[in-house]
């Protein structure tokens, strides 16, 4: 392994900013995997140091198969992160908004575009991802319907569910999408948490990253297969929202199997502690996303459930 | 009339409440627009708001038409200091035309389109961020420049910027409402967090002027409008910092400069050096400039309309 700094930028008065980049192997570019870009991505910084914990040691065991270099980058924004900020910590933009960069452009289109030159040409790029909604997630693959996509490839991760989606006019600017109009199959990892670290869904993740390099015969590395991912779109998730606002009394969460009429949650009056509103499950499936925050707006996605 | 276009239940004895003015007088059918506080930070708009309502007060007689006048997109940004929404992850300008079923802010962008939708022009008024400071003018996507030009003309703005088409940008309010045949001009003018008078005053002597030229004033407006330059007739040049420190600024907002004037210098306060003289590249007018002093590399620093190409920074 030779770690490596990828990019680095002075500072007015902190220390330097710095990317850092593990590289594994050599020969054919073969898998980029990067972690955290936003600050409150602690699920997919801890994540990704997993992954490179398990490569430390398989190439240690001569199990990182020749011809291959796989490139991780576990953290992309820890400026924003060691001070508690989502992004970056001068002026709030995204960096996953800003692909594929720009190196005479604005500082995040700069980080971008350096960290875009150092994981484009990879065969496969793993991103792990989070979602703009706060909530939980049955850990799946995320890709973009750009035309590119392979989803036979994205099964092989063995997580329960890989999830196609059309692009909408901002996604044209996040590293997935450019990964994959530059060439490299690309794949999101929703492990279902972002601030906080679920040891079990992280688990989850790095297998399922070690599963594909393993299927890709990137590394020697036998684990069981995993699940036989069910390939979903947006039109197969029931999306139920919220009819009043208050504090949310769930009672299911991401995961669960539940049938028609199951209660689901409660809302309930913040000041009499009331029932305001039931929220029964229109239909017999398995919830995909559910709502984690204790508090709830009215009008909003509450559960989104993969249709039997 | 107020009227509420959105009233959804937050989780503790509140509503989020988006509303417009709605004034009316005479029969005439037309309509205009007037958005702002999209993003929380961005107030100029506010006096604008102020300003063209209370003149119309004053004159309604020689109104003929519709005015709507939207102060808050964002009600929850403005009123807690926030430029995005609190509790929602992306730009409130990037997720227009909205969803129906999505998240409630998605939603709610979804509903303000349908509630601008066939408006006779719908000005979005915008105050660049609290780094900038903004020349008046028209932000024009390239694809709908023929149609928009003519009434960005009667602005009383100082610059039109005709931009490139950006697939990203396609998800802006502005960008979402032209596609449907609602005409819509964007105006940057002015800085975030900070009201500056002479400009909300320029821009609403050119809303009245507009509104003459589209038959629904029939009051007096300002025989004083200001003729724009237009980007087309030039080249915008960008300049950003080469190196992170602190910004000493040596010239003036809007002000003409020549090839080789010092803009400002970026020094280290520690060791008390200069660390980059930011020299312009070429003769032109400073439309943007930084006012915020502390820059990291790549921070944006001035904007400079010129006649000649950008060239190498000197």
């Amino acid at each position: 392994m030779k770690q490596e700094i990828l990019f680095q930028m002075k500072s007015p008065y902190r220390d330097d900013f710095k990317i850092q980049g593990f590289r594994f192997g050599e020969g054919e570019k073969s898998v980029a995997i990067v972690g955290a870009m936003r600050g409150d991505e602690i699920q997919q910084q801890f994540t990704c140091s997993q992954v490179v914990k398990n490569l430390i040691e398989l190439e240690k065991d001569g199990r990182i198969l020749p011809g291959h270099e796989i490139l991780v980058i576990p953290s992309a924004n820890h400026f924003s992160m060691n001070i508690n900020k989502r992004f970056w910590a001068m002026d709030n933009t995204d960096i996953n908004r800003m692909f594929p960069g720009y190196d005479k452009g604005e500082t995040t289109q700069r980080i971008a575009s350096a960290l875009f030159e150092q994981v484009r040409g990879f065969k496969y790029g793993i991103q792990l991802a989070s979602f703009y909604m706060p909530g939980e997630f049955i850990p799946h693959v995320r890709m973009m319907d750009t035309g590119f996509q392979n989803v036979k490839l994205a099964k092989k991760f063995g997580l329960p569910y890989v999830l196609v989606r059309k692009p909408k006019p901002y996604d044209t600017t996040v590293l997935n999408y450019n990964w994959q109009i530059f060439g490299t199959q690309a794949f999101s990892i929703y492990s279902g948490d972002t601030d906080t670290i679920n040891k079990e869904s992280a688990k989850i993740a790095w297998l399922s990253i070690l599963r594909f390099l393993n299927s890709m015969k990137i590394i020697n590395n036998n684990i069981h297969d995993g699940f036989n991912s069910s390939v979903l779109s947006d039109n197969d998730l029931e999306t139920i929202k919220s009819n009043q606002a208050g504090i949310l009394y769930s009672l299911r969460g991401a995961k669960d199997e539940v049938k028609e009429g199951d209660l689901l949650a409660k809302i309930l009056d913040p000041f009499t502690g009331a029932v305001r509103s039931e929220i029964h499950s229109p239909i017999d499936g398995t919830i995909f996303f559910a709502h984690d925050k204790p508090l709830i707006h009215q009008n909003t996605v509450m559960y989104k459930i993969v249709k039997f | 009339m107020i009227k509420t276009i959105i009233s959804e239940g937050l989780p503790v004895d509140e509503q989020l409440m988006i509303r417009k003015k709605v004034i009316q007088n005479g029969t005439g059918l037309k309509r205009i627009c007037i958005v702002t506080g999209t993003h929380g930070d961005e107030l100029e708009g506010q006096y604008v708001c102020f300003e063209l309502i209370r003149r119309l007060n004053e004159n309604i007689q020689f109104l003929d038409g519709t005015v709507e006048v939207y102060p808050a997109l964002n009600p929850l940004g403005v009123d807690s200091v926030t430029r995005g929404i609190p509790t929602f992850d992306l730009d409130m300008n990037r997720i227009f035309p909205g969803d129906p079923n999505g998240h409630l802010i998605e939603h709610t962008a979804y509903e303000i389109i349908q509630d601008l939708k066939g408006a006779d022009m719908v000005i979005d008024i915008h105050a660049s961020n609290i780094f900038l400071r903004e020349m008046p003018q028209a932000r024009i996507n390239v694809q709908m420049s023929k149609k928009l030009i003519p009434f960005a003309n009667l602005l009383n703005i100082d610059f039109i910027w005709i931009h490139d088409a950006a697939t990203v940008l396609e998800s802006t309010l502005a960008y979402s409402l032209n596609v449907i045949k609602t005409p819509t001009i964007v105006v940057e003018m002015g800085i975030g967090m900070r009201i500056t008078r002479d400009y909300g005053d320029q821009l609403v002597d050119g809303i009245f002027n507009m509104m003459k030229k589209m038959k629904m004033w029939y009051g007096t407006v300002s025989k004083d409008i200001s003729k724009p330059m237009i980007s087309t007739n030039g080249v915008v040049c960008f300049m950003n910092a080469d190196v992170s420190g602190i910004i000493i600024p040596s010239v003036s907002h809007s002000v003409d400069v020549k090839k080789g004037d010092l803009l400002c210098q970026i020094v280290d306060p520690f060791e008390g050096v200069v660390l980059q003289d930011v020299l312009s590249p070429v003769d032109g007018v400073v439309f943007t400039l930084r006012t915020y002093p502390v820059v990291y590399e790549g921070s944006l620093i001035a904007r400079i309309f010129s006649k000649t190409p950008c060239g190498e920074t000197v």
